[in-house]
């Protein structure tokens, strides 16, 4: 019983860290209405960025206190990505306005593509450290009731906090400020909020600036957990079923959907793999994910597709 | 003023209903068939034929496969490196496992398993849509990736999990060289690729089109959504099994199953956006750009930035492969979203008036 | 007619007298990854491998001939592979061998390098029964196959318990990456499970091993006595990360020699002290001579391929065998078919198959105390077996363990009977004493 409640906390805080991923797919898709492939990219490339600053300003400034030289880097990887984002909303976006989505898709995949090799050739292909003071040692929780305790990671608790502490503020910004009510208003449908004079440009760079900020989150704790290296950019691959599952344009689905994919992952790896050999973590959590899609189409809290003849 | 159709009559509906009723398409089409079957392999090096006009062939196969799934019936597909790991896997159980049995059978078995494949993975077409079904065939990818590499009665229970193919021969002829290889993979896609043609001018193709222009309407005229999306789901997941069964036989020789992950799946899609989506033509053009830009890019740019005095790396050159790649991409979407196929059939469309403006 | 036909002639001949003339030098090619998800473990291997030729170079050549080299890209892709591998195959006068630094890309060599005649070197990876040269003529596993590795750690941990016999009810774990290079060893370690008693857990990890969470959530409750690392790249140091986010022991934790190095442990700090590697006869040696020499006539005279830094760390050294390897088959094969002369593909795989590399020639070429003696022959194209065991200790690799050696009892009957499942599976006969003796 134990080892079983440990493997389900296991899954919620992967499941939380999946979710910071699949933030910024929502975003954009809520606001833009363009399925982001290029996410993970810009996660690896914010957490290359994250990392090669740290090391580069204590390098080059001296400065010793940690605190210090990471705030610095924060500011500036925040900055590289709102540059990026305004880069991408002029050079890509504005020229692929009204397209299908199957463009759009493409585009983003060509923007992932540009985005890994400039990454690679800006900050190198080592795997680099991102060290923001995360605790790395477990602590066993309820050790009088099972025998050997509940692993409870602190990482990944502070991990989860952080992710729902971002779930929560960016509820608040879609639903209490104005530039929220603004982007809620361009997704559900362009031409209305051009014509009552919303500057769609200006909304879209705003979407892709908040998705890079995200972005820069997810990667600096994912880079902080895993190291920053190339392959990080395949864990959007890993939250897909979570934005599926919890719908395209939900940012409390993002979570949900984190949370169900994540347990589902491992319950499923610890239970079932034994039977079938083990790693089936990645199909499982689509197959479930579609398993969810077929009762309800367009995930448990996207909004219902209408089509109209 | 030479590609005009003037004084071409046509005197019944079977002239009318040709693939290429004008002459001069039938000629150049006839042209290049020969050029390929006859020019090529007496001016082409070994070079050519391994690395650019082999692994051409086949994944035009393949875009033809997912252009009929994505492009005509409008199901996003993004598990076709799936159905060609279980077309290549098929086809080489068949292969190794029934004594003597000859090669394009046990190419057409393997499509058959990537077809029942296919149509399982096909089923959720017909309840999500759109995006939704695109990630959800992502289902299709990592299943297959996990079933090759667990499943030892795939892989004839080896200790690694790699399956190699040799002594392949086509009614006595064997196919070794890498000419016959060649011949091999270009009547396959000349035989597939009229085929497809033929089927996407028929009943079954206009159903598939109805689908994906708009498929509540389709329904209403009495298409039968479940019959339209699944046969595509087959036809395409067949062309692709084909495909997947020579790029292991043919062009890899010994393959493991990351040799179809989703990194070719992506691959293939976007061959036939860049192609051209609804068009046999632009599954070529895609599968060239694709498959050529990247070995072009490596032999070029190192000359190229020489002459301005730079020295490059590998590692610089595969980042700026990489670059270049994602910026084509994004480029020839902003230009011609429709595809390379867009851009020929508008040049014919001037053709047709050249050289009068008008 | 009579000038056309005289000038016809003058090409002819002078076309016949190129053709006949010798390339001046050795081609080495080299098949790194310098990009993808394994860089951080290719661009060493890449730099020491390069380094070690540009020393031969500044050593004066192979007696006397120097060595061409040329990267190819593969990004650890299959197809990439074969296509580098077609486009260097044929260049500078033909490669004089191929050393693909990639499991997947070894089993698709495999099947091409026969009919191009050129050998394949593969220290330390590739197929474990490539190591019988009775079916594989062209295949070279020097110094160390996975199945050898499994069957050394297993030794080693028999020896820390007390003796192969105290293993029995212990619990061994396999973490391994997902893949034909994770899944090698697995047969191996399931025959010694079967000797021995032990208990044989394997737990793949999908590629590329960044989630590993549940993996070792399950080791956490199984709480095997020892459990064997078998990844690659990320998944190395991923894998060091969870067992301290789990709390296992890394003293516990043995990986193999691709999960051995500086990359792995470099970001993990002082949460991998205490994990050990088995290690392909070097680990980290920048004290030996060869590396004082690189220093010297490479990096010295701003020649070195990478940073300083990395000159004689483990992956790097790895890198700089494998080329000595090479180097000393094609001087071997010069010793037979004419010193100072180039030497073609086949005639390099004669080299290889006749390698004697004897302690003094070893220590003459600056590898004192960092390699054993390695002797090929027809059957065996591995040469040697023995490895030693090297720990993390927070700041370096130290060698933690004697010289061990594999037990060529287990080893010997599985490598034959998995080759000879290859040989019928190919239709190719065994080779003959006959076809040994030959200098084909």
């Amino acid at each position: 019983m134990g080892f079983f409640l440990e493997t389900v906390l296991g899954g919620l805080m992967a499941g939380m860290l999946y979710s910071l991923v699949a933030l910024g797919f929502v975003l954009i898709f809520k606001a833009s209405g363009v399925f982001n492939f290029a996410q993970g990219a810009m996660v690896l490339f914010a957490a290359l960025a994250m990392a090669r600053f740290t090391e580069w300003f204590a390098h080059w400034t001296g400065i010793e206190n940690l605190f210090l030289v990471g705030l610095a880097a924060v500011i500036a990887s925040a900055a590289v990505m709102f540059v990026m984002a305004w880069l991408i909303e002029r050079l890509v976006l504005r020229q692929l306005v009204n397209q299908e989505g199957a463009t759009l898709l493409m585009a983003t995949l060509g923007i992932a593509y540009f985005l890994d090799g400039l990454g690679q050739t800006i900050f190198g292909s080592d795997i680099y450290k991102i060290d923001i003071g995360m605790p790395k040692e477990p602590v066993m929780a309820f050790e009088s009731t099972f025998p050997g305790g509940i692993l409870v990671s602190k990482e990944d608790l502070i991990a989860a906090a952080i992710a729902a502490a971002l779930v929560l503020l960016l509820t608040l910004f879609f639903q209490k400020t104005s530039t929220g009510r603004a982007l809620r208003a361009v997704a559900d449908d362009h031409q209305a909020a051009q014509s009552i004079g919303i500057p769609l440009n200006r909304i879209w760079v705003i979407v892709w600036c908040v998705a890079g900020v995200v972005a820069l989150v997810a990667g600096v704790i994912w880079g902080s957990k895993l190291g920053v290296q190339f392959s990080l950019a395949t864990v959007a691959m890993r939250a897909l079923p979570v934005v599926i599952l919890g719908g395209l344009t939900s940012v409390p689905g993002a979570i949900i959907g984190g949370l169900i994919i994540g347990v589902g992952e491992k319950v499923s790896e610890v239970y079932l793999g034994p039977y079938v050999g083990g790693g089936i973590e990645i199909w499982f959590a689509y197959v479930l994910a579609l398993l969810f899609l077929l009762v309800r189409p367009q995930g448990l809290f996207g909004e219902k597709i209408i089509d109209r003849v | 003023m030479i590609y005009r159709e003037n004084g071409q009559f046509k005197t019944s509906y079977r002239a009318d209903q040709q693939i290429f009723p004008i002459a001069q398409d039938r000629l150049f089409i006839l042209a290049a068939v020969l050029f390929a079957f006859v020019v090529v392999p007496a001016i082409a090096s070994d070079y050519t034929f391994r690395a650019l006009l082999i692994p051409f062939t086949i994944m035009s196969l393949a875009a033809l496969g997912v252009n009929i799934l994505v492009g005509y019936c409008g199901q996003i597909s993004l598990g076709s490196g799936a159905f060609m790991a279980v077309g290549a896997y098929g086809a080489y159980n068949f292969f190794a496992r029934v004594p003597d049995m000859p090669l394009i059978p046990a190419l057409v078995l393997g499509g058959l398993c990537a077809t029942a494949f296919g149509i399982l993975f096909g089923l959720p077409s017909l309840r999500v849509k759109g995006l939704y079904l695109a990630v959800a065939t992502l289902a299709a990818q990592f299943f297959a990736d996990w079933m090759f590499l667990r499943i030892k009665w795939f892989t004839l229970n080896t200790p690694s999990g790699s399956v190699s193919v040799s002594g392949m021969q086509v009614f006595g002829v064997p196919i070794e060289s890498p000419m016959s290889k060649y011949l091999l993979c270009l009547s396959v896609l000349v035989v597939m690729g009229i085929a497809a043609k033929n089927l996407v001018r028929s009943a079954i193709g206009r159903e598939w089109m109805a689908i994906r222009d708009m498929d509540v309407a389709a329904a209403v005229i009495g298409i039968r959504p479940m019959y339209a999306k699944l046969s595509a789901f087959a036809v395409s997941s067949f062309i692709i099994g084909v495909a997947g069964a020579l790029w292991g036989f043919v062009y890899l020789g010994a393959w493991e199953p990351a040799a179809f992950s989703a990194d070719m799946s992506f691959r293939l899609l976007f061959m036939v956006i860049i192609g051209g989506l609804g068009s046999i033509m632009g599954s070529f053009f895609g599968a060239a750009f694709i498959v050529l830009l990247p070995i072009a890019l490596n032999q070029f740019l190192p000359v190229l930035l020489g002459i301005f005095g730079i020295e490059i790396s590998t590692a610089g050159i595969s980042h700026a492969e990489l670059i270049i790649f994602g910026g084509l991409i994004v480029w020839f979407l902003i230009v011609e979203p429709h595809g390379l196929a867009k851009l020929w059939s508008t040049g014919k469309q001037k053709l047709r008036l050249w050289p009068f403006p008008h | 007619m009579k000038l056309r036909n005289l000038a016809l002639a003058t090409c002819l001949a002078v076309v016949g007298l190129t053709a006949f003339a010798q390339p001046k030098e050795q081609f080495f090619p080299a098949l790194p990854y310098r990009t993808g998800p394994f860089a951080p473990n290719g661009v060493p291997w890449a730099n020491g491998y390069l380094d070690y030729l540009k020393l031969v170079n500044a050593r004066g050549g192979i007696n006397g001939v120097k060595i061409i080299f040329e990267e190819c890209e593969t990004a650890y892709d299959t197809a990439r592979g074969v296509e580098c591998y077609e486009r260097l195959k044929g260049k500078h006068g033909g490669a004089s061998l191929f050393q693909p630094l990639s499991t997947g890309i070894t089993f698709a060599l495999t099947e091409k390098a026969p009919g191009d005649k050129i050998p394949l070197i593969t220290a330390g990876y590739g197929r474990s029964e490539s190591a019988d040269g009775g079916v594989f003529k062209w295949n070279f596993p020097l110094a160390g196959t996975y199945w050898m590795a499994a069957d050394v750690l297993v030794q080693y941990l028999g020896k820390k318990e007390g003796g192969l016999d105290k293993l029995k009810g212990k619990k061994i774990t396999l973490v391994y990456h997902d893949s034909p290079y994770g899944k090698e060893p697995i047969p191996l370690l399931q025959e010694r499970s079967k000797m021995h008693g032990f208990d044989l857990q394997l737990l793949p990890v999908a590629s590329p091993g960044i989630e590993q969470k549940a993996t070792w959530l399950q080791i956490r409750q199984a709480r095997p006595d020892y459990v064997l690392l078998w990844g690659w790249g990320v998944m190395n140091s991923t894998a060091i990360k969870e067992a301290q986010a789990t709390g296992y022991p890394r003293e516990k934790m043995y990986g193999v020699w691709w999960s051995g190095a500086e990359p792995d442990v470099k970001d993990v700090g002082e949460g991998a002290k205490g994990y050990n590697a088995i290690t392909m006869q070097h680990g980290a040696e920048p004290q030996s001579a060869v590396v004082k020499e690189i220093l010297e006539k490479v990096h010295g005279k701003g020649q070195g391929t990478g940073p300083k830094e990395e000159v004689g760390q483990v992956l790097y050294m790895r890198g700089a065998m494998s080329a000595m390897m090479g180097v000393e088959g094609v001087r071997a094969a010069q010793e037979r078919f004419g010193k100072g002369k180039w030497m073609s593909g086949e005639q390099v795989r004669w080299g290889l198959e006749n390698l004697n590399l004897t302690q003094p020639k070893l220590d003459a070429l600056g590898f004192k105390g960092v390699m054993r003696p390695i002797s090929t022959s027809c059957m065996d194209h591995q040469g040697a077996n023995w490895a030693r065991i090297h720990t993390w200790d927070g700041k370096g690799w130290k060698f933690t363990s004697d010289w061990l050696q594999a037990d060529e009892q287990v080893l010997k009957p599985m490598i034959k009977q998995t080759a000879d499942k290859y040989a019928a599976e190919k239709k190719l006969q065994r080779r003959t004493p006959a076809d040994c003796q030959s200098t084909d």
